[in-house]
């Protein structure tokens, strides 16, 4: 209440906010019964959550602390040096995974920005459009995608083969089978992980919040600088988490675009798992990548909410 | 920049009416960058509907022989592809038809609803959205090795990991719809003396429906599309994904070319559809507004005039 007593014009506004954010139907005569509805339209999909998501993930958990391989030799055993194994093992290859999911990350982010940021500001009518095509490319299947990168960076392909006989690049220039190579088709599949969150982030922007910097002579730079980029800040992370972690256990892209020399850790998982039934190894290795992702999305949703990441899937 | 020239290049500057109208470099760069990017996503896909009209004589289809379409009207004697083709739309449309059932109720409770959990469930689907998919295969593959040996690894298994995948994405999806909804509505329709559940049917589940159909055609682009996953609960069981890995190594006849190029179309056809029908409806909506109004304004007109006569 203001000193008058009498609302104001905001306190009446935020009550208008208030009654409207609360969203339950008014009749409170039934209550009591209307508690259990939430339940009852929640509970087979939080069901299933549990059933197939959560506990699948605790009981690898459980069986990464096992010995020996699937069938009855494999036991619980409380083998914690299961970890350190395979993280002195494979570190090399989980450092490589972490950077080469970093470098494509970053490009995606470098790419995926300004690409957002313009159809959030200029796309005007056509911003579903513009959405669109840049999904549309993914309809195709993932591993088809890849094999063509695969089949256009190829030695004899139209990139390399040109170069080649242009004779701008030495015979020994490779592009297929090289790190570089997989860095570029992970930042090529997931670019729509990047741009989506982002593309959120900045549709949500006023555009009076820009006008209101403008008439205060910020030019365009300072603008966006002191507007635009920390109020679309919680899209870049929620971009980074999205395309970054994922990344990292991916093992498609570098099976037809890398060589020898650039294994991944998402690779090494699948041997141990689907070659040598080596199942503790593999969990332990699988829950590491886990472990990432559960600290990074409690830290995020800490700082930042479930919003921004529910919000860019729903778009 | 003069003092007097500032404001309005700022006015022009910071919302041109239409693309490409600014005057600085970046109102050029940027649509150019976006249009260079687009390209660059489509690269593969042109390249991949180019060789399907290939004409190579064996099975590497890596350069250019000759134009044909035997792939296309050879496609159903390539009994493994459509074998194939059809186990993983069969899948996509159960996995999705179940995910979009129990996962729009979900969307339903979270966007409507405060109740206890709420927040813990908004984690569990946040965490499912964003685990890597090696981390969902290997640990679905784990419970469905040894506690769930009873599900034997095939169709029944890739299903159950597909919905469980795509349970999130429709939630969040419905959320976000059921968020936006106006509840005056549904209070119109309990003032109207209908019941909840005629309410549910006739006010909510049709203003849901965009919401539904989006919720159900992302699901089904996930699951046809996955790979990871399924490579980790199909067992011996061939889904299209997989066969075009198993085939990779020996080289993809055109005939892969061909399928793919059948998904591509068929889903620009779709979301050509489902993003221009809310353009339509909206049109619509606007010229009834416009019409509604028009008749009021004559209406009181009318009456102001009646007034004046009296």
């Amino acid at each position: 209440m203001s000193e008058t007593g009498v609302p104001n014009i905001d306190q009446i506004i935020k009550a208008g906010f208030d009654y409207g954010n609360k969203g339950t139907p008014v009749r409170r005569k039934t209550n009591r019964r209307k508690a259990s509805v939430p339940y009852l339209l929640a509970g087979p999909a939080v069901s299933w959550l549990l059933i197939f998501f959560l506990l699948p993930t605790i009981y690898m958990f459980t069986v990464s602390l096992y010995t020996g391989t699937l069938g009855p030799t494999m036991q619980f055993a409380w083998k914690w040096n299961n970890y350190s194994t395979m993280l002195s093992i494979f570190g090399p290859q989980l450092i490589r995974s972490v950077e080469y999911a970093l470098a494509a990350t970053i490009i995606t982010l470098l790419v995926g920005y300004p690409v957002a940021y313009w159809i959030s500001f200029y796309g005007g009518k056509r911003k579903n459009v513009f959405l669109l095509l840049l999904l549309i490319p993914f309809f195709v299947s993932f591993v088809l995608r890849t094999y063509q990168w695969a089949f256009l960076l190829s030695d004899q392909g139209i990139v390399v083969g040109t170069l080649h006989r242009l004779g701008l690049v030495s015979d020994r220039f490779h592009i297929l089978g090289t790190g570089y190579a997989v860095i570029f088709g992970i930042a090529y599949n997931f670019l729509p992980f990047t741009v989506l969150p982002l593309y959120v982030a900045l549709e949500r922007i006023e555009p009076r919040l820009l006008e209101a910097g403008r008439d205060l002579y910020a030019d365009r730079s300072t603008t966006f600088l002191k507007v635009v980029w920390p109020l679309a800040l919680p899209g870049v992370f929620a971009a980074f988490l999205l395309t970054f972690v994922p990344a990292v256990g991916d093992f498609i892209n570098f099976e037809y675009l890398g060589g020898p020399s650039n294994t991944m850790i998402g690779h090494i998982i699948q041997n141990l798992y689907l070659a040598n039934f080596d199942y503790p190894h593999g969990a332990a290795l699988s829950f590491v990548l886990m472990a990432v992702l559960i600290v990074g999305a409690t830290l995020y949703a800490r700082a930042l909410g479930t919003e921004a990441v529910m919000e860019a899937t729903a778009a | 920049m003069s003092s007097t020239t500032a404001p309005v290049a700022g006015a022009a500057g910071v919302e041109p009416p239409r693309r490409g109208h600014g005057r600085r470099w970046t109102s050029y760069f940027l649509p150019a960058f976006t249009g260079v990017v687009i390209l660059y996503l489509v690269v593969p896909v042109i390249s991949m509907i180019v060789f399907a009209f290939n004409n190579p004589p064996g099975r590497i289809n890596v350069r250019w022989v000759g134009f044909s379409t035997k792939a296309f009207t050879g496609i159903f004697a390539n009994e493994q592809l459509i074998a194939a083709i059809k186990l993983s739309l069969e899948i996509a449309i159960i996995a999705s038809a179940l995910a979009t059932m129990i996962g729009s109720l979900l969307g339903l409770a979270l966007g409507r609803y405060r109740f206890r959990g709420s927040g813990a469930v908004n984690y569990l689907v946040f965490l499912a959205i964003a685990s890597p998919e090696i981390v969902l295969g290997t640990s679905l593959l784990t419970m469905f090795a040894t506690v769930f040996k009873f599900i034997p690894t095939g169709p029944v298994t890739i299903v159950i990991s597909h919905v469980m995948f795509s349970i999130s994405f429709v939630a969040v999806t419905v959320r976000a719809r059921v968020l936006g909804l106006n509840p005056q509505l549904e209070e119109a329709g309990q003032d109207l003396f209908a019941s909840p559940i005629t309410t549910f049917f006739k006010v909510t589940l049709p203003l849901l429906l965009p919401a539904l159909t989006a919720g159900f055609l992302l699901s089904f682009v996930l699951s046809v599309d996955d790979f990871v996953i399924t490579y980790f609960v199909s067992g011996s069981t061939t889904t299209f994904p997989l066969l075009i890995n198993g085939s990779a190594k020996t080289g993809l006849t055109p005939d892969f070319n061909v399928i793919g190029t059948f998904l591509f179309t068929g889903g620009v056809l779709v979301a050509g559809i489902a993003s221009l029908l809310p353009i339509y409806t909206a049109k619509r909506d606007a010229r009834r507004l416009a019409q509604d109004k028009a008749l009021g304004e004559r209406a009181k007109a009318a009456g102001a005039a009646g007034a004046q006569a009296a």
